[in-house]
């Protein structure tokens, strides 16, 4: 992590624009820009300013918004809830149903139901995100009016509105997810149902409901898990894209915004957040292995 | 290597964009030029994509906007391949630079790759130049746990070790003999990341800070062109779907030259 953190802040620090003078504005004079460096720290060593950084991260301080003078923490708190809906209404349903597509289509491997999902899940694979949203959008919001276009409504607001508002983000942000997911799924339960104990199964008689579930997709698992983790950094960069197109005021939207504004330390602290997600799923991806795998030890 | 359906499929479909791409826009007119009267109108047989909301033909700035697309991809995929080769044989056969090298990836790889290009797209100011660069960074990793792996597999085979008998030493090993057994993953792996490459371009031209707004792109013609969704859909539809045929082709190319290719990869996805 701290490497991430590292990089994040070198990245960000010697590409060229300066933020004191995108702060000051236009007809800001040299003086004043230099005033504002002073006051930002900016015009420091850049290993003082990183240390700095750092000491402030790991007390939980992600420093204050350039542009809003208000504290990175406080912004990312008032914008977690969208996204952190928003990514667990999509994960949970998108990852289950694409064990259930992958293992279809490795039952029937290489027959007409194989094919069709395979090319469906190809088809979701390479559509973008935007897109998708946009023909979700015409064809369920606008001609069949089922949904709303665009926007959020909180929990605190009522369960219906809530989830009707993100039933549209959650199959756009999903769709790309699922595909890769039941990819994995299906080439893992292939090389597993070609092995030996599987024609033993088989051969005691056991039903075909029962080897694949049983023994095939207990074997299978651990590509599969391995690859929900690794999904996580797509729903990540699905979701900065899904929330600018429903306009949704969450986390995503917060790191465009500041994009946009040069606010370092927003853009910083919200990438670094991110990244420290995507980590942490991916650790407990790993120690899932113990579970799925007995022969993993750490 | 073994030619499959699937390797004729998306050459195919990339032929054809890259052919309209390149001789189209002498074709189809011109893609800058405003006709204030004829502003979002639904496609017919004069503009067969419509018009935008400054009345200018969308078939002609989607068949335009192909360059972009096609021409980032291509470059990703050739300047992280062979960043990603150079690094990984280096990582997979010195181990002394082996462990700062690969945490350094480790530590690249956690930053998802959108945000990271999003951040240093709209830090250093948008190029193509720039986009490209950013998008590639953060797929140089991959290419790089792959090349590494295949290294050191590669590194301890027996007709490795009787070339270090016979006097092979240095570059002319890595080149001559260790090399050549990781371009077939190589050169799949360079069709995915084309493939990405190309969505994510058009995913900063969406959100506007991608190849700047004078260049027609698919990505950023559906960006700006969000505001006229409800009244001229085609503005967005046409460039969405010839963003995603374009990936399609990518993808289902790859496939195939990862069966072709080697027939052993085919089953570990």
């Amino acid at each position: 992590m701290v490497l991430v953190a590292l990089i994040v802040f070198l990245l960000l620090h010697l590409s060229p624009g300066d933020p004191a003078a995108v702060i000051a504005g236009e007809t800001a004079s040299a003086e004043e820009v230099e005033g504002i460096r002073v006051r930002l720290g900016l015009d420091r060593p850049l290993v003082e300013q990183f240390g700095r950084w750092l000491l402030q991260v790991a007390q939980g301080n992600l420093g204050v918004s350039i542009f809003s003078n208000l504290p990175v923490t406080q912004l990312v708190l008032q914008r977690v809830e969208p996204t952190l809906s928003l990514a667990l209404v999509t994960l949970v349903p998108a990852a289950l149903i694409a064990v259930g597509i992958g293992v279809a289509a490795a039952a029937r491997a290489g027959r007409a139901v194989d094919h069709g999902l395979m090319i469906l899940v190809m088809l979701a694979l390479s559509s973008p995100v935007f897109v998708t949203g946009y023909a979700l959008v015409l064809l369920f919001a606008i001609q069949l009016q089922w949904f709303p276009v665009q926007g959020y409504s909180p929990l605190s607001a009522g369960l219906g509105p809530f989830i009707k508002y993100l039933i549209l983000p959650g199959i756009t942000l999903g769709l790309g997810y699922v595909a890769l997911i039941a990819r994995v799924t299906r080439a893992s339960m292939l090389e597993v149902l070609a092995q030996d104990y599987i024609r033993t199964a088989r051969s005691k008689g056991l039903g075909r409901q029962e080897i694949l579930l049983l023994h095939a997709l207990k074997n299978a698992a651990v590509p599969v898990a391995t690859i929900i983790g690794i999904g996580v950094a797509m729903l990540i960069s699905g979701v900065v894209v899904t929330e600018s197109l429903f306009n949704i005021p969450g986390m995503g939207r917060l790191v465009v915004e500041a994009i946009a504004r040069r606010d370092y330390p927003v853009i910083q602290g919200v990438t670094l957040i991110f990244s420290a997600v995507y980590v942490l799923v991916n650790l407990m991806v790993d120690l899932s292995y113990l579970a799925l795998d007995p022969r993993v030890r750490y | 290597m073994r030619i499959n359906a699937r390797i004729r499929i998306g050459l195919a479909l990339l032929g054809v964009l890259i052919l309209s791409a390149s001789a189209g826009p002498l074709v189809v007119g011109d893609p800058f030029v405003f006709k204030t009267i004829a502003r979002l109108k639904p496609p017919s047989s004069q503009n067969w994509f419509g018009t935008d909301n400054f009345g200018r033909d969308v078939l002609a700035r989607v068949v335009l906007g192909g360059r972009t697309s096609l021409w980032v991809g291509f470059c990703v995929a050739m300047t992280s391949g062979i960043l990603g080769l150079s690094i990984g044989v280096v990582a997979g056969y010195y181990r002394r630079v082996d462990a700062i090298v690969m945490r350094f990836m480790d530590g690249l790889m956690a930053i998802p790759s959108i945000l990271l290009a999003i951040a240093l797209v709209s830090l250093t100011g948008a190029s193509m130049l720039t986009v490209i660069l950013a998008i590639t960074i953060p797929e140089v990793p991959r290419v790089v746990r792959l090349v590494r792996s295949v290294v050191l597999t590669t590194r301890d085979l027996a007709y490795v070790d009787a070339a270090v008998t016979s006097g092979t030493r240095g570059f002319t090993l890595l080149w001559r003999h260790i090399l050549p057994s990781a371009l077939p993953p190589l050169i799949v792996q360079a069709t995915y990341v084309a493939g990405a490459a190309i969505l994510i371009e058009a995913a900063l031209g969406f959100l506007g800070i991608g190849t700047p707004p004078s260049i027609p792109t698919w990505g950023n013609m559906i960006g700006t062109s969000q505001r006229y969704f409800t009244v001229a859909p085609w503005i967005i539809m046409f460039p969405g779907i010839a963003l995603a045929v374009a990936v399609l082709a990518v993808n289902v190319l790859g496939d195939g030259l990862r069966d072709g290719l080697d027939p052993r990869l085919s089953r570990h996805v």
